[in-house]
């Protein structure tokens, strides 16, 4: 059964819900920051919040907190990572996902179901998904408008790095190409703004998120 | 010694901040501004203001979608 870890940051605040998800799909626990290693776990998530408070930029603090330094080895050996909005924030900041977060368009937090499409089913998040997929989730940040110049950008389009796209008339913030979640090249780390962790229960509006955990607990990995 | 870091969103980069501010300046009287970029400053007493460059790539600054410039303040 896969073992999943989920990150708990000062200031994290989505990692009971992001652990819970994990938990419908395998073993779960909690990782505290300063832990210098992952103990035995399979599949990493880096969960949403306000780690460090956003101070200086969202994520900037927190990719120096010393579990994350495991996190890089981890993700470099191909194991599966997932960030999670402010996740996502701390590993672009981290430079292990590729681009940065800017202030949302319209400088508000913004709270509203997003849809998004699934445009590559082969990295370890989405394996579970179909190709062009929409999945229904929920999105809620101030700092989520995706950016990488323009060399990057078509770079990543080119790899199929972008892992998810806000559907048309979805895009909540003014991100580049309406990218909603990227991948590294080997498809072993995922980030993405809206929030699957929140949309597992479809007594909570949709259960769409799931599919990302359950890809993580597909076994085995692709080569 | 005393540094100073001035942050600034790289050129081409949307600034709602700036344009936000922009937009208010005439509303109070102010004409004919324009290009208004909203970035930030950091101040810090450095043993060597070599270092500060450092620290700006490390951390201060994200340096892919953002300026910085060290100058020493007296």
């Amino acid at each position: 059964m896969t073992r999943f870890g989920v990150i708990r940051f000062p200031g994290s605040c989505d990692e009971v819900d992001a652990l819970q998800a994990c938990e419908r799909y395998g073993d779960a626990e909690l990782l505290w920051h300063r832990e210098r290693g992952l103990r035995d776990i399979d599949a990493v998530v880096v969960p949403g919040g306000f780690s460090y408070g956003d101070y200086l930029r969202p994520g900037a603090i927190a990719r120096f907190s010393p579990i994350m330094e495991a996190v890089a080895d981890f993700a470099r050996d191909g194991g599966r990572v997932l960030g999670i909005c402010n996740g996502f924030q701390v590993l672009c900041e981290a430079g292990l996902l590729p681009g940065a977060l800017l202030g949302n368009d319209h400088l508000r937090f913004r709270c509203r179901q997003v849809e998004v499409v699934v445009e590559n089913v082969d990295t370890a998040f989405t394996r579970a998904c179909a190709r062009e997929e929409r999945l229904s989730i929920p999105g809620k940040h101030t700092t989520g408008r995706y950016f990488a110049p323009p060399a990057m950008l078509e770079e990543l389009e080119a790899n199929g790095q972008v892992v998810f796209r806000y559907a048309p008339g979805h895009n909540p913030n003014g991100s580049l190409n309406d990218i909603a979640g990227i991948a590294n090249e080997a498809g072993n780390v995922v980030g993405l703004m809206p929030h699957p962790e929140h949309a597992v229960n479809p007594l909570c509006s949709s259960a769409d998120g799931g599919k990302l955990f359950a890809s993580a607990a597909l076994e085995p990995l692709p080569a | 010694m005393r540094a100073r870091v001035l942050i600034r969103p790289k050129e081409g980069i949307l600034d709602p901040q700036g344009q936000t501010v922009e937009r208010a300046l005439p509303a109070l009287g102010f004409d004919g501004v324009s290009d208004v970029r909203i970035g930030r400053l950091v101040e810090l007493d450095v043993p060597d203001i070599a270092e500060v460059e450092a620290m700006c790539e490390k951390l201060l600054a994200n340096p892919l979608v953002e300026d910085y410039e060290v100058v020493s303040v007296e």
